[in-house]
């Protein structure tokens, strides 16, 4: 086991994994699954999030709900990095299925502290074998 | 419970927060703290006006430590502490101000 990393108190600190794998509207799995990755955030855990198969359309640019009646959520992801969420996965290969690259993706990013708050990007692309690699290293994996 | 003001009534939720955003006018705001027997200064508006910014562009409430540290990037240390927000929002600054300013309560607030 890692020790834990960065967590404040005395609390245990865990890697938690979130995988976002369907549509964004039609169903509420991605919007459960930002709002507990949001509340997540607040407990200080060591959190990564994983955009893969149909998931990776939750993050596409210029979303508009209008047509269907609900609320686009998707300017929520721009404030992960205000939660300190950076470790943002997007699997290659279900982009690449999708005719996507991460030019249609919005961007997200997060400010550096340590670095005079420089910018940096919270995107990580990574390929179907990486992504099995970093599952393993996880405490707990949750699945939407 | 709903909300009567100017003989008008507005849609709330159990917890007093307005059930439509495009309903909140800052008259509304004041009739909310009039009635938790709050007054509100330039230093709530700060706050109430930073928040309806901070949900107009992410479409969230901010969690508490999220609104500090924005607060004390926007507005200087001095107000970027929670001494100073529990101040000014003793029943929590992310609870209090976010139904002060019409907003739905934050996600994972405490």
């Amino acid at each position: 086991m890692d020790e834990a990393g960065n967590g404040g108190g005395n609390g245990v600190t865990k890697k938690f994994m979130y995988m976002n794998r369907k549509a964004p509207y039609g169903t509420v799995y991605a919007l459960e699954s930002l709002e507990v990755v949001l509340i997540a955030a607040a407990f200080e855990q060591d959190i990564s999030v994983v955009f893969a198969d149909d998931g990776v359309y939750q993050l596409m640019k210029g979303q508009d709900t209008e047509g269907i009646g609900m609320k686009n959520f998707s300017p929520a992801y721009a404030a992960l990095g205000d939660y300190d969420i950076n470790k943002i996965y997007i699997e290659r290969e279900s982009l690449e299925e999708r005719g996507l690259s991460l030019d249609d993706l919005q961007a997200l990013t997060w400010e550096d502290e340590d670095d005079d708050w420089k910018e940096k990007s919270s995107l990580h692309l990574v390929g179907r074998d990486e992504l099995a690699a970093l599952i393993a290293e996880q405490d707990i994996v949750l699945s939407f | 419970m709903p909300l009567q003001i100017d003989g008008k009534t507005y849609e709330t939720d159990e917890e007093g927060y307005l059930a439509n955003l495009g309903d909140w006018t800052p008259e509304l705001a004041t009739a909310m703290a009039t009635a938790d027997g709050a007054e509100l200064e330039d230093n709530h508006w700060e706050v109430i006006n930073f928040l309806r910014e901070y949900y107009e562009e992410y479409q969230i409430a901010p969690a508490v430590r999220v609104l500090t540290k924005a607060i004390g990037k926007k507005l200087g240390k001095d107000k970027g502490n929670s001494k100073y927000l529990y101040e000014l929002f003793p029943y929590g600054p992310a609870k209090q101000a976010c139904k002060y300013a019409g907003l739905p309560k934050p996600t994972g607030c405490v």
